[in-house]
């Protein structure tokens, strides 16, 4: 058996004492996984992504024990972040070439592209069929273009693991579709893929695997195993029912058993969840 | 001809002036280049609040021992940029806020001791506006040894600086060390402060640090143009007040920052043209693609 890419062993971290963020999680990932993290705003999910990959490390003192367990990578492993499209800003004076090229470390005074790193910064947008706007500005870009920039800077590192946040939130259909078809090809070309999403149907459903997660992790499978409405109840706190269409499972919204304070918050209550789009699904 | 030509020449003809433009035109270089960090990051205030802090510094260095003061307000500028970094890093208050509570703290110190001691070191009165008058030698070599510093760090971190300043979770998870990019930010930003506060003046040297970078942000999309652009116009605006000044007859500082908020004024207006036209020739990167074709009437949304 291959050794995991990384493995968390009873993780739980809180920002104050009594009030965990997350609890006891035990992830193993391993090469060539595919997952999708589930769960509804404030469930940690976007906390255990920026733990993954190294952005919250443990504190030097830590007298309080807001930190338990630990986060194991494989020696050399290679990660890559996509973060969230919202978290950037887009005033910021950067060429889509400029941009991509900050994934590379720098090497001495040598500031600029080499050659060779123009190449790779070039072949990285080619890749994901942006290449000809390199020069651009980034705001010139559209939402799915901006996502395949991110992407572009994450694969110049070469990365073993590609981690992305909320990938689909704030775009079109189509880009949703787009890409996700892109993140199963470079899947297939051996590329370990780990992204949040709070897009039930328009996204986890085509996911090979899921995590469920509130605050500990619920369910970790294939989408027609985790996909349960007893999983998601215990996830999400509200009644939702899986259907089966064409094989694929549906989640909906059963307007049963939700909380009171959910009936009040959610718009939507009683209404189909699916499609979770805009406004349908929660932010984290 | 030639009287209209030795009266423009007429002021080189004073080392003090000659000595003047040198430190002038390099403190305008100076702030600029730091100046495109500061304003991208949001942190404009931080130039005004650490020259008063660096105020604060130089009234109570001064009365420990006269000839080190400059040391001194150094060490006191730098422990106030650290401070500030610190204090919005761990303590969930914004940079805005610590550098207010920061800076003023430090600056009414000085204020007080001042009062109460009185003046034992060089005039405060150029200190706050600026004069070429006062001086020294060893500020000029100060001036460029910071310089040197300075372009030899944004060089060596170049990509981790633009990192950290564009997008600091994904340049931590990248392999770049925030904290110490930060940290050595703000000491290199209190260092040229302190160099370049006898030229320009406390209360204008903020506005050397803003203005040249958001002209240049005016001028072009660019990150690495923005740098240069930016180094240049306030070397540029420096040598020009500087110059005009001398003819004016009032403080080094106000004619400086007067020019420079006149070069802002006509980037405003011709800012948008240029970004458009730089948008649509696409740059060095795209040129190096074959085979496009780029619409310049699609960059205009």
């Amino acid at each position: 058996m291959t050794e995991p890419l990384l493995r968390t062993v009873g993780l739980g971290i809180a920002y104050q004492q009594g009030r965990p963020v997350l609890s006891d999680i035990n992830l193993t990932i391993e090469p060539g996984e595919f997952s999708g993290i589930v769960g509804p705003s404030g469930s940690g999910k976007t906390t255990l992504l920026r733990v993954l990959m190294g952005a919250i490390a443990p504190p030097r003192r830590d007298p309080q024990g807001l930190w338990q367990g630990t986060v194991e990578r494989r020696a050399g492993l290679r990660m890559a972040y996509v973060p969230q499209l919202e978290t950037i800003n887009w005033d910021f004076p950067v060429t889509v070439f400029e941009c991509v090229l900050m994934g590379r470390p720098q090497r001495g005074v040598r500031f600029r592209a080499s050659a060779a790193e123009r190449d790779e910064v070039m072949t990285a947008l080619d890749r994901l069929g942006i290449a000809e706007l390199a020069g651009r500005h980034i705001r010139e870009l559209s939402g799915g273009q901006q996502q395949r920039m991110f992407l572009a800077r994450a694969l110049t590192r070469q990365p073993d693991l590609l981690l992305l946040d909320e990938p689909t939130s704030g775009v079109d259909i189509t880009t949703r579709h787009a890409v996700l078809h892109l993140l199963g090809d470079l899947n297939a070309s051996g590329i370990s893929i780990i992204l949040t999403t709070h897009d039930l149907n328009g996204m986890a459903a085509h996911l090979p695997n899921l995590v469920c997660m509130n605050q500990r992790v619920i369910a970790h499978g294939p989408p027609a195993q985790v996909l349960t409405a007893p999983v998601l109840e215990a996830t999400f706190g509200a009644g939702l029912d899986v259907l089966n269409h064409l094989g694929m499972p549906v989640v909906v919204d059963s307007g049963r058993g939700a909380p009171a304070t959910g009936e009040l918050l959610d718009p939507h209550a009683g209404l189909p969840a699916a499609p979770a789009g805009p406004g349908g699904g929660t932010d984290d | 001809m030639t009287d209209l030509l030795s009266a423009l020449l007429d002021p080189f003809s004073y080392q003090f002036f000659v000595k003047g433009i040198i430190v002038a035109t390099m403190s305008g270089a100076l702030l600029g280049l730091i100046g495109v960090y500061i304003v991208l990051r949001g942190m404009s205030y931080i130039g005004h609040g650490l020259s008063h802090a660096i105020f604060g510094g130089f009234a109570a260095s001064q009365l420990i021992a006269s000839s080190w003061y400059m040391l001194g307000a150094g060490i006191w500028g730098v422990a106030s940029a650290l401070a500030i970094n610190s204090v919005s890093r761990r303590h969930r208050i914004g940079s805005d806020a610590a550098i207010g509570v920061v800076t003023t703290a430090s600056f009414a110190l000085g204020v007080a001791l001042l009062a109460k001691f009185g003046n034992r070191g060089p005039s405060f009165d150029a200190a706050l506006f600026g004069s070429i008058l006062g001086i020294s030698q060893g500020q000029v070599w100060a001036l460029a040894v910071i310089s040197i510093v300075t372009v030899v760090l944004v060089v060596l971190g170049y990509r981790a600086l633009l990192f950290a300043t564009f997008d600091p979770d994904v340049a931590q998870a990248s392999g770049v060390n925030v904290a110490r990019t930060d940290a050595i930010l703000v000491s290199v930003l209190s260092l040229a402060i302190l160099a370049t506060l006898t030229v320009i003046g406390v209360t204008l040297v903020a506005a050397m640090l803003v203005i040249p970078a958001v002209t240049a942000r005016l001028l072009t999309q660019s990150f690495g143009r923005m740098l240069v652009i930016s180094t240049i116009l306030g070397a540029f605006c420096g040598a020009l007040g500087m110059y005009a000044s001398y003819y004016a007859n009032v403080p080094s500082g106000t004619m400086i920052v007067l020019i420079a908020a006149a070069g802002f004024l006509i980037a405003l207006g011709i800012g948008p043209g240029l970004r458009r036209r730089e948008s649509a020739g696409a740059g060095p990167a795209a040129s190096s693609v074959p085979a496009v074709s780029v619409n310049p009437g699609s960059a205009i949304r």
